[in-house]
């Protein structure tokens, strides 16, 4: 599905973002890393994903419901206001204007389609922010799929209207009370569930992330925003983008915009929560089925992390973002909650966009690097992975606290 | 053939019925003591959870006990240390998650296990496709690995699950993670399965938690794992009395 053109241009022979090995490594990285019980339905899953995204009937019936309903393509928007402060040149892709507000939806399109296709009618989702979740419960309640999603109480907590919002597309939100009550715990609790329920539900992932095929498979699902921009970068005349920058959690959307420039000579940057740092303070370990970098203590126990943002407090990150890191392909940054709201706020001043608090994490970065990281004149494509909405109330509190 | 299933098959051939349970170490400060009344009332030999943060194959009970384990301060080196005080000798069998021994090191944590007293490791979430090197730093220290099988693993895998494991072969009863429960559920046909390709000791877990399910289990197994009732005695503040008198009434229930 990658821009096979774009290789020509990269004089290293390697080619990034292909599809791992058979057994679902990114070099180091990966595999499957799951109880037996759950080995029979990760292969069965692998074999009807490879054989689904292969078929035109299906690839087709995708990309048609990603056009009808989810609202793709998504437009790629100049930011002109915020460029000319900043001296770079930048690029929005619009993943907030998808169906639901963010990128989650194309992902979730491409499972439940998966679902209904191996004969299982029921679907299980984690969610952090409860924009999986969101997406999850949509593209079921399109489909007419059970869904029930999990969600760390204290999620449920920050993301009220995203519960009542999933219940009310008919889904069945479960809180998680275990560990941390996060992200962390909630892909447990799916995990736990899918065991008892495997033969007539499946466990639509919402990142690249856990046991193989899913971070091949999310990415894959995501990379029509990688593909899209680019093709829309041409359009607009942009000839050498210089940088892509997203937000990484568990790294989909970044995985996502990453394919569509990952044998360009374009520097790939993710942003993690500085509490969330997966690369920048994690080692090598195996956490929900995968092999990847954790945050971890010295003993090997998995470390909570903190971040204002629900969908980035996650202390994993998916295996080829481990992979993308080590190889050098990719670099990673962290930003700290303080620098986040006040990127919210910047972007919604002087683009008129208010972004998810996840999202502002990568225009924090912007703006803080801008003239450093980033040379002065550099052109730059933001992956806007979803809007604010969702947010508001938590960012009112904030500042109300702040005056 | 690993020293754990050279004896877990001479126990076979006097016709005992194995009686394996289930302790997640440093849950209280006199757990070295439980397992020593576990021993005493008939226990062939106990398995030895390793309290991991994100245990994805566990229920409630097991997590809590876990988590409990480690705010004490738990630590493969701690545990190892307190595993050398044990005045009993049966084969310990070590239980927990593989990013405990990834991030000890695969090496170091085989050496460790073995100069411990420990002669057996399940490790769930080490499907055969990702255990080569785990294998291979077993191999050196006669560590038997013990692989499982579940009600939904298809024959092909079992054939190869069943032919890699050492010690003994894991029948888990149910498509569910470790906790009570009340149903009899698979364990009969995984058994059966599991037999038809292999002689091997083969034991059945997840979701024994009566005295009476054991014995229905051992009617076609060659012993059982008791894990989540067990556990559940002592998080209600049972003592090693307690634990004595749970094993007992399985001992009884099975012979
Ligand atoms: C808008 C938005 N961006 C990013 C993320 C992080 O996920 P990922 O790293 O998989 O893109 C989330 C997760 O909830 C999100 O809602």
């Amino acid at each position: 599905m990658l821009f096979r053109s774009e290789r020509n241009e990269v004089s290293d022979s390697h080619t990034f973002m292909s599809a791992p090995d058979e057994r679902g490594h990114f070099g180091d990285f990966g595999g499957r890393f799951v109880p037996e019980a759950l080995m029979p339905a990760c292969l069965e899953l692998e074999t009807a994903f490879i054989d689904a995204w292969r078929d035109p009937s299906f690839t087709t019936e995708y990309r048609q419901v990603l056009r009808e309903f989810a609202g793709r393509p998504t437009p790629v928007t100049p930011l002109d206001r915020l460029s000319e402060q900043l001296g770079i040149r930048i690029f929005a892709k619009r993943e907030d204007l998808a169906h639901t507000g963010s990128h989650k939806i194309n992902n979730v399109v491409g499972q439940t389609l998966l679902t209904k296709r191996m004969g299982k009618h029921r679907v299980i989702a984690e969610t952090g922010a409860g924009q999986h979740g969101v997406a999850t419960a949509t593209a079921s309640a399109r489909l007419g799929l059970e869904c029930t999603v999990y969600m760390g109480e204290i999620d449920t907590e920050r993301q009220a209207l995203n519960v009542f919002r999933m219940e009310l597309l008919g889904a069945t939100v479960v809180p998680v009370t275990s560990g941390s009550r996060t992200l962390k715990d909630a892909v447990n609790e799916a995990m736990r569930e899918w065991v008892t329920c495997v033969d007539d539900t499946h466990y639509c992932l919402g990142s690249v992330m856990g046991p193989h095929p899913f971070p091949w498979m999310v990415r894959e699902m995501q990379s029509i925003i990688g593909i899209e921009a680019a093709q829309q970068l041409k359009d607009l005349g942009v000839e050498n983008l210089d940088m892509v920058v997203a937000c990484v959690g568990g790294g989909s959307n970044a995985a996502g915009v990453f394919a569509g420039f990952a044998n360009a000579p374009t520097r790939l940057v993710g942003i993690e929560a500085a509490g969330g740092s997966a690369v920048g303070k994690g080692s090598p370990g195996v956490l929900h089925g995968m092999k990847s970098l954790l945050m971890q203590d010295e003993f090997g126990q998995i470390e909570e992390a903190y971040s204002i943002s629900a969908g980035l407090d996650y202390p994993g990150i998916g295996p080829e973002h481990a992979y993308l890191a080590r190889s050098g392909r990719a670099e990673y940054f962290a930003i700290g909650d303080s620098d986040v709201i006040h990127a919210l706020q910047v972007l919604s001043l002087s683009e008129g966009i208010i972004p998810a608090l996840e999202t502002a994490h990568a225009v924090a970065w912007l703006l803080q690097e801008a003239g450093k990281e980033i040379p002065l004149g550099s052109t730059v494509l933001l992956n806007l992975s979803g809007r604010g909405d969702k947010d508001v109330a938590q960012v009112r509190e904030i500042l109300r606290g702040q005056r | 053939m690993k020293s754990l299933e050279t004896h877990l098959r001479a126990l076979r051939s006097t016709g005992r019925k194995a009686l394996v349970p289930y302790f997640v170490a440093g849950l209280t400060p006199d757990w070295i003591q439980h397992v020593e009344a576990a021993v005493h009332a008939g226990a062939d030999a106990v398995e030895i959870g390793i309290p991991f943060s994100d245990p994805m194959m566990d229920g409630v009970v097991i997590q809590g006990a876990a988590l409990r384990a480690l705010e004490a301060g738990t630590t493969l080196d701690s545990l190892c240390a307190q595993l050398l005080t044990l005045s009993t000798s049966v084969p310990l069998i070590a239980m927990t998650y593989y990013n405990i021994f990834h991030h000890y090191g695969l090496e170091r944590s085989t050496g460790k296990l073995q100069s411990s007293g420990v002669s057996g490791a399940i490790v769930p979430d080490l499907p055969p496709e990702e255990a080569s090197d785990w294998m291979k730093a077993s191999a050196s220290r006669d560590i038997a690995n013990i692989f499982m099988v579940a009600p939904s693993t298809p024959p092909e895998r079992l054939g190869r699950l069943a032919r890699l494991s050492e010690g003994f072969c894991y029948a888990s009863a149910r498509m569910a993670v470790t906790g009570k429960s009340s149903e009899s559920g698979q364990g009969r046909r995984v058994v059966e399965s599991i037999r038809a390709v292999s002689d091997i000791p083969t034991y059945i877990g997840i979701g024994i938690s009566t005295p009476n399910q054991a014995r229905e289990a051992c009617e076609v197994s060659d012993g059982v794992i008791v894990g989540s009732a067990l556990v559940q005695v002592i998080l209600n503040g049972g003592g090693a009395d307690d634990v004595e008198n749970f094993v007992t009434s399985f001992r009884r229930s099975i012979d």
